[in-house]
């Protein structure tokens, strides 16, 4: 080996496992579960089974272990499927595990997490609310403390797995106003005033069920509340670096599959006597594309590499989430050019590409919210 | 009952598979390396076997280092130990050869049932199980879709495919059997498995170890030579069937099948 490699035998050894468990599990079935807005809750258990949802996680709680790249391969592979919603649906415990192993207690994080892990309990992460997102510090649900039980009241939006979660881990305001009077709950399902929303119908990410949560007169135990009361302002900050890598992941995978069909169309498709690879402005376009991809994701993985050596990486995460966003954006919407009206047309991979990337800058913190944190680093 | 598999690793079969330029080898650079797919029927048998019985399951791979990842899977399914002959002279031998090299890792080993794919699915040979069955002096079954090995286990039952019906066949263990698809559905290895199988030995030998030398097992003893690689031809474009009506359209079609395609 000539130079320093991010993946080895174990990553490809879980790459061909999963690639086996898509093959076999998911892609068969997955233009049904995208017209049907889910996918089957058995795939849980399935990828429990196999250890495929504990990649990351400690064997202690049930976890398969492994370091960050085994997190990405899982995620590349994963996305082979061709639906970013059945990824989104398996990986919403990605984004609501984590600060439970982070701040939870022994008792909180036996409890909690490996059933979540094995795929017999669905985990989400409620923060954004109807009226405020981006804007975390600002968010309006209310928790009580009343004897041992915190009361809550308010309504969490667009939580992915909301629709089936079991759990939720949830930010509540349990102080005054801004950042330090948020806290973080753990809200199970079955609490008497939780309820939930029809599933919310989106652009995109279909076979993924998100949902508005309710919350009347919630009562949580005060043994759900993780870490200390006031501290899940930077507990969320946190867990967004997650999130945001693995969104650039997704981002770069979505670029990638467009990417590979285009390649696939340009050379397959005639026009004027001859295949679209046969116009050199078609050929540059796939140049240009192939470019793109190939930067970001090697950007990606330098970043990955530096946040698994414990060094701090909340600017160049942000950067990397803004670049994979904007290489998705602009590769998606070139793959569907290059697809022609067939590019417009559910049958074509390309059309749900597109559809699902569009979330990609959005979700996890918004390219905006990316730049204001980025900001703060260069202007210091 | 110990259950010997011996596996080979191949080109994915997704692989687009290139000649080299000597037309006598294919490029390898790029190339994504796989357990044969009917190794992975053989593995899946043998650990079928070995819950039902009890005992080991040991993997038993040729070729270069990249190998021990095709057996590190098979370990991570559930199989207990490897060992793989890794040697240099190594490049080159033919399917003989390497049944001797397995053969020379067999005969000091204790076990009651071999388990080979039915073919490798880069060369398709399909000769190394039979070779090495005749080696050893045991019997062989070939291209097995059922299995049934008896609760005394001393002997086996083997189903096989013959034209218009089932084949069904006895034999004392120990024996050997080469893996049909269909014989059962492999299970994937399972990132507990995978991280377990990191502990699991895996022995490595050159064939000087097994009191081989290249002239015996490497190219220059082998008894047949590659002489030349060709990819097939590329298939040219489809043709659209004339005709004003369905029965004519027939009529053409049956009038190419016969004439051009000369199949009927
Ligand atoms: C499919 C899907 C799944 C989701 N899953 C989850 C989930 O599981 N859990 C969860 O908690 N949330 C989830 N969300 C919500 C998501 O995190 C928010 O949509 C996101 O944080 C943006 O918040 P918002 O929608 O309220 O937009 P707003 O905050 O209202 O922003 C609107 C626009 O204003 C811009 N803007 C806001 N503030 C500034 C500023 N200071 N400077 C410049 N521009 C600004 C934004 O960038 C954006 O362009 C999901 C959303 C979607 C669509
Ligand atoms: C929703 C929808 C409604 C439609 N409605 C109608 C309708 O009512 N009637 C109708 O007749 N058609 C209709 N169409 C078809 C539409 O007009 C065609 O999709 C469009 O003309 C492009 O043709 P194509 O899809 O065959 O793409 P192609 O011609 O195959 O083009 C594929 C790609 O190659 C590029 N390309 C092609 N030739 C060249 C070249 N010489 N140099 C450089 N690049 C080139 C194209 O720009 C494109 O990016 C519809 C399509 C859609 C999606």
């Amino acid at each position: 080996m000539k130079f320093q490699e991010y993946f080895g035998e174990t990553h490809n050894m879980v790459r061909q496992t999963i690639r086996k468990f898509v093959e076999r599990e998911i892609k068969p079935f997955v233009d049904e579960w995208e017209e049907k807005g889910e996918f089957p809750e058995e795939l849980y258990p399935k990828a429990g089974d196999a250890g495929i949802l504990g990649i990351g996680y400690p064997e202690a709680y049930g976890g398969s272990g492994g370091d960050i790249f085994l997190k990405i391969a899982y995620i590349e592979e994963l996305m082979r499927c061709g639906s970013a919603g059945v990824v989104a649906g398996l990986g919403s415990l990605d984004i609501s595990i984590p600060p439970i192993l982070a701040f939870g207690t022994e008792k909180q994080k036996s409890r909690f997490i490996p059933p979540v892990l094995k795929g017999d309990k669905i985990a989400a992460l409620g923060i954004t609310e109807p009226n405020a997102g981006s804007d975390v510090a600002n968010i309006q649900t209310k928790a009580v403390l009343r004897g041992n039980h915190y009361v809550v009241n308010g309504s969490k939006m667009l939580i992915t797995s909301g629709y089936r979660a079991n759990q939720l881990t949830c930010a509540v305001r349990t102080g005054g106003e801004g950042y330090k009077g948020i806290s973080l709950l753990i809200i199970e399902s079955d609490t008497p005033g939780y309820s939930v929303s029809e599933k919310l119908r989106k652009m995109g990410w279909w076979a993924s069920d998100t949902a508005q949560i309710f919350f009347d007169e919630c009562q949580v135990p005060v043994e759900n509340l993780l870490g200390k009361e006031g501290e899940g302002f930077s507990g969320i900050m946190e867990n967004f670096q997650n999130e945001r890598l693995q969104l650039s992941i997704m981002a770069n995978m979505t670029a990638q599959l467009a990417l590979e069909e285009s390649l696939k169309y340009a050379k397959e498709r005639e026009a004027f006597g001859r295949p679209l690879s046969g116009f050199q402005v078609t050929r540059h376009k796939l140049v240009d594309m192939a470019t793109l991809v190939e930067a970001s994701r090697e950007f990606v993985y330098r970043v990955a590499a530096k946040i698994d050596a414990g060094e701090n990486q909340v600017k160049e995460i942000s950067m990397a989430k803004n670049f994979a966003c904007m290489v998705s954006d602009k590769v998606t919407y070139d793959a569907v050019q290059i697809h022609g009206g067939f590019g417009y047309m559910r049958e074509y991979l390309v059309e749900r590409l597109y559809r699902d990337n569009r979330i990609l800058s959005i979700g996890g913190g918004t390219q905006e919210i990316m730049k204001e944190i980025i900001s703060k680093y260069i202007l210091a | 009952m110990n259950i010997l598999v011996c596996l080979k690793q191949v080109p994915d079969t997704e692989t687009q598979i290139k000649v080299a330029p000597d037309s006598k080898s294919i490029v390898t650079d790029n190339i994504k390396w796989v357990m044969n797919p009917y190794d992975e029927y053989a593995v899946e048998e043998g650990l079928r076997l070995k819950e039902k019985f009890g005992g080991e399951v040991t993997i038993i791979g040729v070729g270069p280092t990249r190998v021990t990842e095709s057996i590190r899977t098979a370990l991570a399914m559930g199989a207990d130990k490897g060992i793989l002959v890794d040697d240099p002279a190594l490049t080159g031998s033919d399917s003989l050869g390497i049944a001797k090299i397995l053969a020379a890792v067999i005969k000091d080993l204790d076990y009651n049932l071999i388990l080979c794919g039915k073919q490798g699915v880069d060369d398709d040979y399909g000769v190394v199980g039979s070779n090495l069955a005749e080696l050893l002096g045991i019997p062989q079954i070939s291209i097995v879709l059922k299995l049934e090995v008896s609760e005394d286990g001393s002997t086996v039952k083997a189903h096989r495919e013959v034209e218009g019906g089932i084949l069904v066949i006895e034999a004392p263990l120990p024996a050997l059997i080469t893996a049909q698809k269909g014989l059962n559905e492999p299970r994937y290895a399972s990132l507990p498995g995978i991280m377990k199988a990191k502990k699991k030995p895996l022995d490595v030998k050159t064939i000087s170890d097994l009191g081989l030398d290249a002239g015996q097992v490497g190219e220059s003893g082998a008894k047949i030579k590659i002489m030349q690689i060709t990819p097939p031809e590329e298939r040219g474009a489809g043709k659209i069937v004339e005709g004003e009506t369905p029965q004519e359209k027939a009529a053409n079609l049956a009038k190419l099948l016969h004439e051009e395609a000369k199949i009927i």
